[in-house]
């Protein structure tokens, strides 16, 4: 699902680059401590895992074998922010080494593979680690559905970004509904591995499941008089970190006012290309034949006239949908936390 | 796992795809374009690509031009003419996309060869295996002329944050180490239980990546624990690239200025 270049126009792509600027920013912020602690060779060799993971050959059924993508795994294993790390860090290396992935659509690839997957995922994670029974073992089908879900998001994400700045005009609908029905099927198969796999590992090292962590069963003391005393198993306090509320609302801030500002720019001259070639007088017909092949291409949102309105709009709605899919995310996990937190106590 | 991951670092264990005279990605070769610092051929390689995609569609001249500046870089950085072309087929896939959009993008339609296909879509798909296959080209250029521990290094000299920088850096040292361990664990496996190819082989396959997640996580925590005794403190940049003289700039730079200069005129 790499996006090569020339895939999404030049404002989409800006605007999907910022987002996913600010994302990784929040990540290596968010990171820090986990990174500190743990050292970057630890980050950097669960990206080598990844990366290796993805060229393994699985069993999936019906003589097909299938391929990890690696996003709902990094982000069970691993937790949110490093994972996401991981997969930008993936993506760096297959877009500037392996030419997988444009390098002008790095920001639109970080976003579908690595953004978007690991909010859903982690939504999904929650929600289910929330209801299921409190055992790593219940980490399993989170994981799965987690995978299962975030796959098909993705290729609605995907459908999205397509229907604000895709260069050729394809009926959006019929293109949602290909590339979701493709995108189950694979999600299907990627939950099958991730779960799989998943499973594998909290067999064995449950310790070392990001998502498993705080729900190893508390160690119960006896002392000689058969008095039993719980203690709180290792991990389970630091498995909810402090919000840092203030740096994330002005990490978002920063980054909607720079991808709405920049897509603007990116806009307000029709192409940065077509703008230069206006100026200097070379543009004979080259006008004519741009808004014939690509009506909606037109740099943003249909139906709003001004080209300029419409391209920065198209960069500020992504921003929002990103920030209110996250939002949602932190305030359902935040309620989520709070109930756990009220029937322990 | 299909072809041994042909990596990043130095020995490229006998694998199909390494020929002798690879390093990993790099073709080593003493030419102009190899030995120009990292950073500007990221950034002349990016602006590359930045006017491959900002040619209007369906000027096929200025993407004739722009293919045959980049084919100009091939030969002085004397590439095999035949290694670039077999790494371009990572676009194939792409390619499939690209062949389906005449027949579902809406429009006027046109015949070609006695079938009625979209007028817009054979335009824009047309234009779209353009600019993508001389965005894949960039980077098919970058990768064969720049180690991978310059490469890193020319991001250092462009700001990339640190704490990514060192992720990237042990991921480039260690892929091809995780490779080999998924390797010998698929090796093991089969010499004991055949080839897995139904789903109920599946539990055994992913047995086998997760022992190979903790071996990693432990080798991680290794890895981690000898730096530290070793005197490292955590927050040092690790990786630190060379400056690059404003020669090298300007000789970066003749690629897309030549570039954007055909595209102007052409377009």
């Amino acid at each position: 699902m790499h996006v090569p270049d020339g895939f999404l126009d030049a404002s989409t792509s800006i605007a999907t680059g910022a987002v996913a600027a600010g994302a990784v920013g929040l990540a290596l912020q968010r990171s820090d401590r986990e990174v500190r602690e743990a050292g970057a060779p630890l980050t950097g060799l669960t990206a080598a895992f990844v990366f290796a993971a993805q060229m393994v050959n699985f069993p999936v059924g019906a003589g097909t074998s299938g391929h990890l993508i690696g996003g709902a795994l990094a982000l069970v294993l691993v937790g949110p922010w490093t994972a996401l790390l991981c997969l930008t860090a993936v993506l760096l290396v297959q877009g500037l080494l392996f030419a997988d992935g444009g390098l002008t659509a790095l920001g639109t690839n970080v976003v579908l593979m690595g953004v978007v997957p690991v909010l859903v995922g982690s939504l999904v994670l929650r929600a289910l680690l929330a209801v299921l029974p409190r055992r790593p073992r219940s980490v399993v089908p989170a994981a799965a559905a987690a995978a299962a879900v975030s796959v098909p998001v993705a290729a609605l994400a995907f459908t999205g970004l397509y229907a604000v700045g895709g260069t050729v005009d394809v009926p959006i609908a019929s293109l949602a509904a290909a590339m979701v029905g493709w995108h189950v099927l694979i999600g299907a198969g990627e939950a099958l591995i991730t779960g799989a796999v998943v499973g594998a590992v909290v067999a064995t090292r449950p310790d070392l499941v990001h998502a498993a962590r705080h729900l190893r069963a508390d160690l119960v003391l006896v002392d000689a008089d058969g008095r039993r005393a719980p203690a709180p198993a290792a991990g389970a306090a630091d498995a909810a970190p402090a919000p840092a509320r203030r740096p994330l609302a002005v990490g978002l801030a920063v980054t909607a006012v720079v991808a709405g500002l920049v897509s603007l720019a990116a806009s307000a001259s029709p192409d940065g290309l077509t703008a230069v070639s206006t100026a200097l007088g070379f543009d004979a017909g080259a006008r004519e034949s741009l808004a014939a092949a690509s009506p909606l291409a037109g740099y943003g949102v249909r139906g709003v006239p001004s080209a300029l309105l419409s391209g920065g709009l198209a960069g500020l709605l992504g921003v929002a949908v990103t920030v209110a899919v996250g939002a949602g995310t932190a305030l359902a996990s935040r309620a989520v936390g709070r109930a756990r937190r009220g029937t322990r106590a | 796992m299909s072809a041994p991951p042909v990596l990043l670092s130095a020995p490229a264990r006998g694998g199909a795809r390494s020929r002798p005279d690879t390093d990993g990605l790099l073709v080593p070769r003493d030419s102009p374009v190899h030995r120009l610092p990292a950073q500007c051929k990221v950034v002349a390689l990016v602006a590359t690509a930045l006017v491959a995609v900002a040619v209007p569609p369906g000027r096929w001249a200025a993407f004739t031009a722009l293919a045959l500046l980049l084919a100009l870089v091939v030969v002085v950085a004397r590439l095999p003419v035949l290694l670039v072309v077999r790494r371009l087929v990572v676009e194939v896939p792409f390619a499939v996309f690209a062949l389906l959009l005449p027949f579902v993008a809406g429009g006027e339609r046109t015949s070609v060869l006695g079938v009625e296909v979209s007028a817009p879509g054979l335009l824009g798909a047309g234009t779209l295996m353009a600019r993508a296959t001389l965005g894949v080209a960039a980077a098919v250029v970058l990768a064969s002329t720049t180690g991978a521990r310059d490469l890193l290094g020319g991001l250092a000299r462009l700001h990339l944050p640190t704490a990514l920088l060192s992720v990237l850096a042990f991921m480039v040292r260690y892929a091809a180490v995780v490779a080999d361990d998924l390797r010998r664990v698929r090796i093991a496996r089969e010499a004991r239980g055949g080839a897995a190819t139904r789903l109920r082989h599946l539990g055994g396959v992913a047995a086998g990546v997760g022992s190979v997640f903790v071996r990693t996580y432990e080798r991680g925590e290794r890895v981690h624990q000898a730096m530290l005794a070793r005197g490292h403190r955590p927050g040092t940049p690790l990786v630190v690239g060379t400056p690059a003289r404003p020669l090298s700039w300007l000789a970066a730079a003749a690629l897309p200025a030549a570039g954007l200069v055909a595209v102007l005129v052409l377009a």
